[in-house]
């Protein structure tokens, strides 16, 4: 695991999708530096024979019947849009193949 | 005061159940209470130097279905036989849960005039039992704090000291019940979020088993550690509160099917002669503030007065929790914080120059909406889950987790309750942590293991610590599924401190006594 | 638009060896959405179909839909693949406008489905073994629509709007594994094998499978090797061609362009093409790059699945006859030959023909009535010939009249118009309509002796043996009765007036 810098901070908050000032850039490297480090020795804490939990109850097989339930009008679904137009959410142009 | 002529000082300091007594008794009328809460909320919850608990107070509709218990009441018949036990009284919600009618805003500007337009099953809970809702309080931007100072609104204060910090993520809600705002309020914990904040400000705080109570409508933070819980100042409000909120709810798939034992008659059991209560080793001693051990220990020495027997046991993978939470919580956070976009809700910010595409604009919004800890714990999270990482981050925290149940497991084969103190130290001073994120998650370095292992934990009122006079939380953990026991042991450690104490710890607050106390305070 | 250089076909399979592999998306036809109750419905007012869940309010949960799992399991046992004994969810996280979380919720390391294979049938009766790799369950997005700009198109739109009632519908991915030695026969193959799928889920009842409502949806991935060498070269990937004539059109293009960049030296450019038929060519999409980091985990929201035995073998129970099985069962039952079975498959009408034999019609008379009367109808009337309203009583009816000789076969295909015109049974429209073979012979005689007369050289042929001049008296005496006479009565009149035998 090699330390965080610039750059990796760059490349993730592209990923996050959130535009980031050259010094931001910076001030987040060096804080996440030290979050990543104090964190390391989790990556060495269990084996192979542990196995992962990613729910601390164990449940399994919860399924919903197939029935109809309620719906928004687009009024509803629009009201907290901060743009739109003819009922639907209203985006600025998409670049998709930047 | 007398019972037939209580005053609005009074009554705000009654507990839920006192209240709910009063109001069934006829004593009071359910506006009488709301009105009291609201009027006190007008005299110490803002300007400057205000707890700044409520980010919304909702008076109104407060005042509207408590005069629509007080109807109901003054009717008889089967209706006013089948209102709940706590009808009419009013309590406060933590911002992070939507409500049908006032704003919603997770403490963060990107949701900054939002209406939800459905409502959480905790709300829709609440409304069922007629309790009247005071507003929303204030939290750490998405629940991501200790402090309650990384809120876009301000920081509220600890009512012991307004130079404080009341903890967080839900200081709002604590601070609310500890300055007498409200009787009962919700909170959301995720790694200490209700314990902690209740530890700093002499308030009683649960967190319950994982999936006891319905998480449709928090707004997630980490899915797999997030429950929401009652904040009071008695454990047996807390166990009325949380018999209202909890039970099976099919919209969450992570609810249980099966209720828990009745929590209500376990607060009211009045013993613990015999049980095992088991001190964990790793969670006291080294970096814990003395004052802090020194309550703690005192309230061994009470259990085990009371027939309990206190017993040693070790958690040693506790202290890779720490480190295993913040890489689940950020991953976790990374993921449930991508809707905020400003394309469906919320705020839209747009670019101050360059090209004005649908990516800039979710990128200027996003930097521009969510603050400083928010972003840390975004990038962090989206740094331990991406390709190549994966495995030494996220998939490792998971293991952890795995080894955090076993400890547990093997204590609770010892003990039938766990015990530690609830935070390392007292509230410290607004701003001291502000600039050390990892002196600020240390904070949360005793609360974490129950989240981590979805075990529930209570953390109710110790004492004052005695370098500087601030509360110090005690915490209990049970097996996951016996929250019952939490309250058996919780009432009667409460019972048997207040009888040392002479009454309720927040009695002895020193800007608590009356409300012009604390406007004096403010006038300073 | 495009302007790629396209080896011929020919030239391309003298050099090239394609392998391929298909992503086919089906979407499920449940009543709801895969993890919230609104309703899954096609076509309704934007904005309409949806609720909190859908629209990624902040606080809302997924459940799953069950019928969706039980779909799934159904599609993955039809393509003979293994059933997960446990499975989970995991998030794929992407912003996109069309994403209301910016994460879709899917299946990714952990399939509901896997290792199954499907038996292509070719036309030429030659069976294709195509090998499945996964069939795993997602969520669909909402619909963009890109505004302003010329085209209609993403590049150069002012603007987009986002209509979320697709967000949330079940999806069933169904990826293949690498799909080698179809030779030249490649894009008849990706054809085939996109019909059998869509035949396959359409027979599970559990997907409506139009693919011109985006029900079917097919990625189509080509790359080239040179004859000989075992290492696949670089792929492309050409999204959503959603008809099967626009799968083998792809990947024949696709051929071709590969075909001419290596010819050129060139490598291939691993990326995703737009399939356009206005011009049947592909256009460069999204090259694949680092920030393709979807950043996979498990949905903390959901918990896994566990499908025991006995749950898959119940399920399994309910399976309808594979299509293919059905296919080879009904042929020999019939007795069609090979291209008349094929030609009433390509007519879409093989579950009409069934029906009308068990309503009592013979084989060849319900393929005869099918193929030869309404398919052609249905063709003008523009819909599906199951569609018409042809009843398969009404065939047996006409069938039992002709055979008893009260109509012969023009009447009743003018009785069929009538039904279809809706003016009554066969019986009446026979009655009303006066159509009725006329067995009397005197009108007949008059009849053809007004012909003889009228053409008196044409009799004088048949007098003096050719016979084959026939043709045209009988046709004068069936104009003058108007196509009441039974024609072979009519002939066998006219010979025995003019003396003739046969």
């Amino acid at each position: 695991m090699a330390a965080i810098n610039r750059d990796d901070v760059a490349h993730l908050a592209r990923l996050a999708h959130i535009e980031m000032s050259a010094q931001e850039l910076d001030r987040m490297a060096g804080e996440l530096a030290v979050i990543v480090d104090s964190v390391k020795s989790v990556s060495e804490a269990a084996g192979d024979d542990v196995p992962a939990t990613s729910h601390p109850i164990p449940l399994t097989n919860v399924f919903r019947e197939d029935v109809v339930g309620h719906t928004f009008s687009a009024e509803q679904a629009l009201s907290g849009a901060p743009d739109s137009d003819d009922n639907r959410f209203k985006v600025p142009a998409i670049l998709d193949e930047a | 005061m007398t019972e037939q002529n209580i005053t609005a000082e009074g009554l705000i300091r009654l507990s839920a159940a006192g209240l709910a007594e009063k109001l069934r008794a006829g004593e009071v009328t359910a506006v009488e209470a709301t009105q009291a809460h609201l009027d006190r909320i007008a005299a110490v919850d803002g300007g400057e130097r205000g707890v700044n608990a409520f980010l919304h107070v909702n008076a109104e509709e407060a005042l509207a279905v408590a005069a629509e218990v007080d109807a109901i009441r003054a009717a008889g018949g089967a209706e006013a036989e089948a209102l709940h036990y706590l009808a009419g009284v009013p309590i406060a919600v933590k911002d992070l849960i939507v409500t049908v009618g006032q704003p919603t805003t997770a403490g963060s500007k990107i949701l900054e005039g939002w209406h939800s337009p459905y409502d959480a099953t905790v709300v829709e809970r609440l409304r069922a039992a007629k309790m009247p809702i005071l507003g929303k309080t204030n939290l750490d931007e998405f629940a991501m704090g200790s402090s309650t100072e990384h809120s876009a609104y301000g920081p509220t204060r600890n009512p012991w000291d307004l130079d404080r910090i009341p903890g967080g993520s839900g200081g709002g809600s604590a601070a609310a019940v500890a300055a007498f705002e409200a009787p009962l309020a919700l909170g959301t914990d995720t790694g200490g979020s209700i314990r902690q904040p209740g530890a700093v400000t002499g308030t009683v705080g649960v967190k319950p088993t994982y999936g006891s109570v319905s998480r449709y409508g928090a707004i997630a933070m980490a899915s797999s550690l997030d429950q929401i819980g009652p904040v009071t100042r008695t454990v047996l409000d807390s166990a009325l509160l949380h018999q209202v909120i909890g039970g099976h709810d099919p919209r969450d798939s992570t609810s249980l099917p099966e209720p828990l034992a009745d929590l209500v008659a376990a607060a009211k059991t009045g013993s613990v002669q015999g049980l095992r209560i088991g001190i964990i080793k790793e969670l006291h001693g080294e970096g814990y503030q003395a004052g802090v051990e020194n309550r703690f220990n005192e309230s061994l020495e009470l259990l085990k007065e009371a027939g309990a027997e206190i017993v040693e046991v070790s958690c040693p993978n506790f202290q890779y929790a720490l480190g295993a939470y913040y890489l689940i919580m950020p991953s976790e956070a990374s993921s449930n914080l991508a809707k905020f976009d400003g394309v469906r809700y919320g705020l839209r910010v747009l670019p101050e120059e360059g090209p004005m595409t649908i990516e800039r604009v979710m990128g200027a919004t996003r930097a521009a909406g969510f603050g400083d800890e928010v972003k840390r714990r975004i990038i962090l999270g989206t740094y331990a889950l991406s390709a190549g990482y994966y495995d030494a981050y996220y998939g490792s925290a998971q293991k952890v987790r795995t080894l955090v149940q076993r400890d547990f497991d093997a204590a609770f084969a010892k003990a039938d309750v766990l015990i530690s103190p609830t935070a390392p130290t007292t509230a410290f001073r607004l701003g001291e942590k502000l600039d050390d994120p990892l002196a600020m998650y240390l904070n949360d370095v005793a609360t974490i293991p129950a989240n981590l292992a979805g075990v529930p934990g209570l953390s109710l009122p110790g004492g004052l610590a005695d370098e500087d006079g601030l509360p110090v939380g005690i915490q209990l953990l049970a097996p996951a599924r016996e929250d019952a026991r939490l309250y058996r042991v919780g009432a009667v450690l409460e019972s048997l401190l207040e009888a040392k104490w002479g009454g309720p710890l927040l009695a002895q607050a020193p800007h608590l006594a009356a409300a012009p106390a604390l406007e004096a305070q403010e006038a300073k | 638009m495009s302007t790629d250089t396209i080896l011929s076909f020919e030239e391309a399979m003298e050099k090239y060896d394609p392998v391929l592999g298909f992503e086919v998306h089906v979407e499920l036809n449940t009543k709801t959405k895969m993890f919230s109750s609104a309703p899954n419905v096609f076509g309704d007012e934007p904005n309409t179909n949806v609720n909190e869940v859908d629209l990624g309010m902040p606080g809302v949960l997924p459940v799953v839909n069950k019928t969706a799992i039980e779909s799934s399991i159904k599609i993955g046992l039809a393509l003979n693949c293994k059933i997960a004994e446990t499975c989970r969810f995991a998030r794929k996280q992407y912003f996109y406008p069309d994403t209301p979380k910016n994460f879709q919720t899917s299946q990714y390391d952990e399939p509901i489905a896997y290792d199954g294979y499907l038996d292509i049938e070719l036309e030429d009766g030659t069976v294709f073994r195509v090998e499945i790799e996964r069939a795993h369950m997602e969520e669909d997005a909402g619909k963009l629509t890109h505004m302003g700009g010329a085209t209609g198109r993403i590049q150069g739109a002012d603007f987009s709007l986002v209509d979320y009632n697709r967000a949330g519908v079940p999806l069933v991915e169904i990826v293949t594994k690498p799909i080698e030695g179809a030779g030249s026969r490649a894009p008849e193959l990706a054809k085939a094998y996109v019909a059998a799928v869509r035949e396959i889920v359409k027979n599970l009842g559990v997907s409506d499978a139009r693919m011109e409502r985006g029900n079917v949806r097919c990625d189509a991935n080509v790359s080239l090797r040179p004859h000989g060498r075992e290492r696949f070269g670089i792929r492309s990937e050409t999204k959503n061609v959603n008809s099967l004539r626009a799968v083998e059109h792809a990947v024949r293009y696709e051929i071709q362009r590969h075909a001419a960049v290596l010819d050129a030296g060139e490598p291939v450019i691993q990326e995703t093409r737009h399939w356009h038929e206005d011009t049947r060519t592909t256009t460069s999409g999204r090259a694949k790059s680092d920030a393709d980091d979807y950043r996979y985990f498990p949905e903390p929201d959901l918990v896994p699945m566990v499908a025991s035995r006995e749950w898959v073998e119940e399920l399994r129970a309910t399976l309808p006859e594979p299509p293919a099985e059905r296919r080879k069962r009904l042929k020999a039952d019939w007795g069609y030959s090979d291209l008349e079975f094929r030609d009433v498959v390509n007519a879409g009408v093989l579950d009409e023909i069934e029906e009308t034999i068990s309503a009592g019609a013979s084989a060849s008379v319900a393929r005869k009535w099918w193929m030869g009367e309404i398919v052609g109808r249905a063709k003008a009337a523009d819909v599906d010939p199951g569609h018409l309203g042809v009843q398969p009583a009404t065939i047996v009816e006409l069938a039992k009249m002709v055979e008893d000789g009260k109509i012969n076969n023009k009447m009743a295909s003018q009785v069929l118009d009538g039904v279809l015109a809706g003016e009554g049974t066969p019986e009446e429209i026979v009655e009303k309509r006066g159509l009725a073979v006329v067995s009397d012979d005197g009108p007949l005689l008059e009849a053809i002796d007004a012909a003889l007369a009228a053409q008196p050289d044409v009799a004088d042929k048949i007098r003096g043996g050719k016979v084959q001049a026939i043709g045209a008296i009988v046709g004068g005496v069936m104009k003058a009765t108007r196509g009441q006479a039974d024609a072979g009565r009519v002939r066998e009149l006219i010979l025995e007036k003019l003396g003739v035998t046969a």
